[in-house]
């Protein structure tokens, strides 16, 4: 074959071979709307719950967990309602994960409720003593930092404004550090004294997973 | 035109620094391994788990693969081209950035900057450098297949060009990423979309740094080593061109039955399956190779690891696309059958090819003799059992739990809970760990083997 002795046509030619069926399977379902619907259904994240996400990222927990629940009977039976594309919407990057060491979250927002979350994260095996999971308890002695929660809402396209982040932050800070939070008696015993006050990574992390299908539910709910 | 000129030091250097990424990739391995039946090696977050497992696959894969790609690579060019290394400083420079750019991506992984997306997790200023190091690979690729001395282009060469191409289109494309800060950014794709081209990258980078690459140097170096000329030509053509093509359509069989539109994954299970022509294209090829010279697999300790390889290529061609298939893949998919799958591919396949060329490849290069050949027969051994032992437990571990995912009780309800399923699994976790080291020590006596050789004084002037 004549190619065989001309490298520039041959790499000019593998490319064109290669660009073939990833024009058709990537390229164009990225300019077809149906590929990722959008709906009024599903909220973005607010600006804390993206910081828990971050820290979900940061620490890899994509690694063990799911986020797609499979239209298949067991899987629902066991999870919940199966994902539907528009949940996505907003998830810059996806994290629908590749192995089940631990189970699928997808579904997870509003399972339990935040003492519960609190108790786990400190230690799972307190809650399942089998449990191969790591503890997270040091995330309750890191303060949140939303140095950049503005910056990241925007580039997410989230629309907020920098005064509604402020508020959005303030907002769940109040929340986790009043009084009658009907989860503190556990806040206070996984937060070191001096963060009883403020926001931590723990407390951001399980605003994320609350969020979790949550707004599927919601819409399940008013059926 | 003898060896003179031929530039062999970089050669060297890749070597020895994939030996090293091998070696501390293992070691990770072995770690998240032992995590993974006992969290307390969850010491510090550090050494956490979901922190770890991203250390090990890109150590492992860009760490150990590439630089193992890189050091055949160089070598393969020259002597096919009969051509000497046009910009020799520049191979040298990439030779120390890339190391740089490993340690650094190791560590800054470990620090939790990780973009989550699977093999593609380093953060942007590292994937700029990787850009950068590959544009000084493709550089020489290129310059001197332009300056080549020998007309025609052999094989292994079709497959490195291949590759050159076809990684720096999916690198760009997946990892294309809205900075936050010098250590984060978010991906300029959403849900759906974000996951096609994530999976259509993640598929393709293992083809093209496990695969093309690999067949580049199977074909090189297997008809080295024996002596024997690869059975068909015309077959080696075929399975490229049709390889290369097929291959592009396939990611999305990772990402069966979740909310990406149904056409893609359907597209994608059709074109997994015709994958598996080319594949056992280059499997047959490598088998007629040695027809009429089978004596070599007892009397040429090279000959094992390249046709053990190349079935290990062919089996996992086989289970990939079968795993492919919608109804199996509700069954495995999430498993540790997966685990298994993988790690067939990257233990068998990929580490025995790599290996046997290394010890075709370096005393070649240094004009010494291989150290010990019986050591090379018992890193053969260790290697091959380990990694038995090791995809064996997890295909066994994956069908358990894949089956007490779905079992139902007669009322309908689920007959296990979650952990169940996780704590059964266990006894299997600790028999991987100990096929793991079962491989390391292989592993070990690789390199043991590799670094004696060099440390030989030369063989007499005519190598």
């Amino acid at each position: 074959m004549g190619i065989n002795s001309k490298p520039v046509v041959f790499a000019v030619l593998s490319a064109m071979v290669i660009l073939i069926g990833t024009v058709v399977t990537v390229f164009v379902p990225l300019f077809m709307p149906s590929t990722q619907p959008v709906s009024n259904y599903v909220k973005p994240y607010t600006a804390v719950e993206l910081e828990g996400r971050d820290i979900y990222i940061r620490e890899g927990c994509n690694n063990c967990h799911t986020q797609t629940v499979r239209p298949l009977r067991t899987e629902v039976l066991r999870y919940g309602e199966y994902s539907k594309a528009e949940e996505f919407a907003y998830d810059r990057p996806f994290l629908w994960g590749s192995r089940r060491t631990g189970p699928d979250l997808n579904r997870l927002g509003g399972k339990y409720p935040d003492s519960w979350h609190y108790k786990h994260m400190q230690s799972p095996q307190s809650l399942f003593e089998l449990s191969n999971m790591p503890p997270y308890g040091w995330l309750a002695a890191n303060r949140l930092d939303t140095s950049s929660s503005f910056r990241k809402t925007s580039i997410q396209g989230f629309g907020y404004s920098a005064q509604q982040v402020k508020q959005q932050i303030a907002d769940y800070q109040t929340r986790v550090t009043s009084s009658n939070y009907d989860s503190k008696t556990t806040r206070d015993l996984v937060t070191p004294t001096n963060l009883r006050g403020e926001l931590t990574e723990m407390d951001a992390i399980i605003a994320y997973m609350q969020k979790l299908g949550r707004d599927v539910k919601s819409l399940e709910a008013r059926r | 035109m003898k060896d003179t000129g031929y530039e062999y030091s970089v050669v060297r250097g890749f070597a020895f620094s994939a030996l090293f990424w091998l070696i501390v990739g293992l070691i990770v391995g072995l770690w998240i391994a032992f995590e993974m039946f006992n969290p307390a090696l969850n010491i510090t977050p550090w050494l956490s788990f979901g922190r770890l497992r991203v250390v090990h696959t890109n150590g492992l894969g860009l760490g150990f693969g590439l630089a193992g790609i890189f050091a055949t690579a160089y070598y393969m060019l020259q002597r096919l081209t009969r051509t000497p290394l046009p910009f020799p400083t520049l191979a040298k420079v990439h030779l120390w950035l890339f190391n740089t750019a490993i340690a650094l991506a190791a560590v800054s992984l470990m620090a939790g900057m990780n973009t989550s997306k699977e093999y593609a997790e380093l953060e942007w200023p590292l994937d700029i450098g990787v850009v950068i190091l590959w544009v000084m690979f493709a550089v020489n690729v290129f310059a001197i297949l332009i300056k080549r001395q020998e007309k025609q282009m052999y094989i292994s060469l079709w497959y490195l060009i291949a590759m050159t191409v076809t990684i720096a289109v999916l690198y760009i494309v997946n990892n294309l990423e809205v900075p936050v800060t010098l250590f984060k950014s978010y991906s300029i794709y959403a849900g759906a979309n974000d996951a096609n081209v994530e999976w259509w990258y993640a598929h393709n980078i293992v083809g093209f740094i496990f695969t093309v690459p690999v067949l580049a140097m199977f074909y090189y170096f297997l008809p080295k080593a024996t002596g024997l000329p690869i059975y068909s030509h015309r077959l080696s053509i075929v399975s490229f061109w049709s390889l290369i093509f097929a291959y592009l359509w396939t990611g999305a069989h990772h990402l069966m039955l979740t909310p990406l539109p149904e056409w893609i994954q359907t597209v994608a299970i059709a074109f997994s399956i015709f994958l598996i022509a080319p594949s056992w294209g280059s499997v047959m090829n490598g088998y007629y190779t040695l027809q009429g010279n089978w004596e070599q697999m007892r009397t040429n300790y090279l000959a094992k690891f390249f046709i053990l390889g190349i079935t290990f290529y062919g089996l996992q061609t086989l289970q990939g696309p079968l795993q492919g298939l919608r109804t199996l893949n509700a069954f495995f998919h999430y498993t540790d059958w997966v685990i298994g799958h993988v790690h067939m591919g990257t233990m068998g396949w990929v580490t025995m090819i790599i290996s046997a060329s290394f010890y075709y490849m370096i005393p070649k290069i240094t004009g010494r003799e291989l150290y010990s050949i019986k050591m090379a027969n018992v890193h053969f051994w260790f290697i091959l059992a380990g990694q038995l032992i090791w995809t064996i437990t997890m295909w066994i571990g994956g069908i358990q739990q894949g089956a007490m995912w779905k079992a139902t009780n007669p009322d309908g309800s689920l007959m296990y809970s979650f952990l169940d399923g996780l704590t059964s699994l266990y006894p299997y976790y600790r028999i991987r760990f100990a096929g793991g080291v079962v491989y390391f020590i292989g592993i070990l006596i690789f390199g043991w083997n590799l670094i004696q050789t060099v440390r030989q004084k030369p063989a007499t002037a005519e190598a």
